[in-house]
């Protein structure tokens, strides 16, 4: 039996299904950016955009750029109405202080214990790229991880009983979206909730270092 | 009469001195690109500068970065391939890597006279190695210090001479909070306008915290 992965926009896809109307919701670089684009616009969510956008709308047509309003990827954006601007340690209060039903974050690796590892391969890395990654981590009501199950450098599984690259946050996250699966953090571990079609339980705990459980 | 407006880029920054702290705005927009080139000009030295990002290899914080006038950069994110990053990795620039929340933060509580705080961010991190955490509430946490400036440099996009702003969309960023954190605020308005044209409920950042105002039309 064969399966094919999501690709990334369809990673996006899959999250955007299970985000309810009426929620805050921040957006991380990367395949999280994407999933905005799959929430149907009759579909009220409100995105946040760290440096103080609420209510991020998508891109707008070339000819309608408004060279004031970028949002944390310093893309061009639109803002929806009813939306408003923060300054920035406002907009970091709303990370930090609860106020986000949800946060989509990228990550080198997740760990069974909900530890998520976005913002170095190892201590001595030259790249510093901490940006807002650990403030949303801490502060988000729920933290949710889009990225691919498998690493394309060396094949390793980025879905572990620990993570071995820096830690962003500990036990924070509560559910992966893989290419491959969704998978809930649960106090036994890893529990999955959902996989490609044709995908195996044999084949998802081969391309997995944690054990996993199902429902 | 309270009258902020400077003439020009020189008045505006005239006196900051070899050593200053520097707060720098911006995030895609809303940085004060002419201070800054008057900066690099006016050549004040062994700079510490406060920045969101170490930018890349053209634009205000690199050139200010390539200058060599800056020692030390205080930033969230410094990307390897990039003039800051290059200048790392030399060993020609010390770097303070904050995370983003927690630099809006600490700039708040200076402006605010807070005189510390802990937040869970960045407590199970690298970089609280050597740091004071406690358990608070259950959760770990990391004791911060305020970041004060000895001079802002901010964007608007209009001012009046009271030194009242306002900002363009989410060009707004870091520049209330910088300009509440510093001694000296020193702004660039695209556009100054009467004493009581701004709505008083539309001012973002108030002129209390902002002390000179020089206009640089597009």
């Amino acid at each position: 039996m064969t399966f094919r992965p999501l690709d990334r926009a369809g990673i996006a896809a899959r999250i955007a299904q299970d985000i309810p109307e009426g929620w805050f919701v921040n957006l991380g670089i990367g395949i999280p950016t994407g999933v905005s684009d799959h929430v149907p616009p009759d579909r009220e969510v409100i995105f946040h955009s760290e440096n103080g956008v609420i209510g991020a709308g998508p891109a707008p047509a070339p000819d309608k750029i408004n060279p004031y309003l970028v949002n944390a990827g310093t893309q061009h954006i639109t803002l929806r109405t009813g939306g408003s601007f923060v300054h920035h340690a406002d907009s970091f209060a709303i990370a930090r202080g609860g106020h986000l039903d949800l946060c989509v974050l990228g990550a080198f690796e997740v760990a069974e214990n909900g530890d998520i590892a976005n913002w170095a391969r190892s201590p001595d890395e030259p790249v510093k790229q901490v940006g807002g990654a650990m403030d949303l981590a801490i502060g988000a009501k729920r933290l949710w991880v889009a990225m691919e199950h498998i690493t394309k450098g060396h094949g390793g599984s980025r879905i572990r009983r620990a993570c071995s690259y820096p830690l962003t946050a500990k036990g924070v996250v509560q559910r992966v979206y893989t290419d491959l699966a969704v998978l809930e953090v649960t106090p036994r571990g890893f529990t999955v909730l959902d996989m490609v079609p044709g995908m195996t339980r044999q084949g998802l705990q081969d391309r997995s270092e944690a054990e996993l459980h199902w429902t | 009469m309270i009258d902020k407006f400077v003439p020009d880029v020189t008045a505006a920054l005239a006196g900051i001195e070899d050593g200053a702290v520097i707060l720098l705005p911006g995030f895609g927009n809303g940085m004060p690109e002419t201070l800054v080139e008057g900066l690099i000009a006016q050549g004040a030295r062994d700079l510490t500068l406060v920045v969101n990002s170490g930018g890349r290899d053209t634009g205000p914080t690199a050139d200010l970065l390539a200058s060599g006038h800056v020692r030390k950069l205080i930033c969230s994110f410094v990307r390897a391939d990039s003039t800051a990053g290059r200048l790392f990795a030399a060993g020609k620039l010390e770097l303070e890597i904050v995370p983003q929340g927690t630099l809006a933060e600490r700039l708040r509580a200076a402006g605010a006279g807070v005189q510390a705080f802990y937040t869970p961010t960045g407590a199970d991190t690298l970089l609280a190695e050597g740091r004071e955490t406690r358990i608070i509430n259950g959760r770990n946490c990391l004791l911060e210090y305020p970041l004060a400036g000895d001079v802002a440099l901010v964007d608007a996009w209009e001012a009046d001479r009271w030194g009242n702003l306002t900002h363009r969309e989410s060009a707004r960023n870091f520049n209330p909070v910088m300009a509440m954190a510093a001694k000296l605020t020193i702004a660039q308005t695209r556009h100054a306008v009467p004493l009581g044209a701004i709505p008083p409920e539309h001012v973002h950042t108030p002129g209390v915290f902002v002390h000179r105002v020089v206009h640089v039309p597009a």
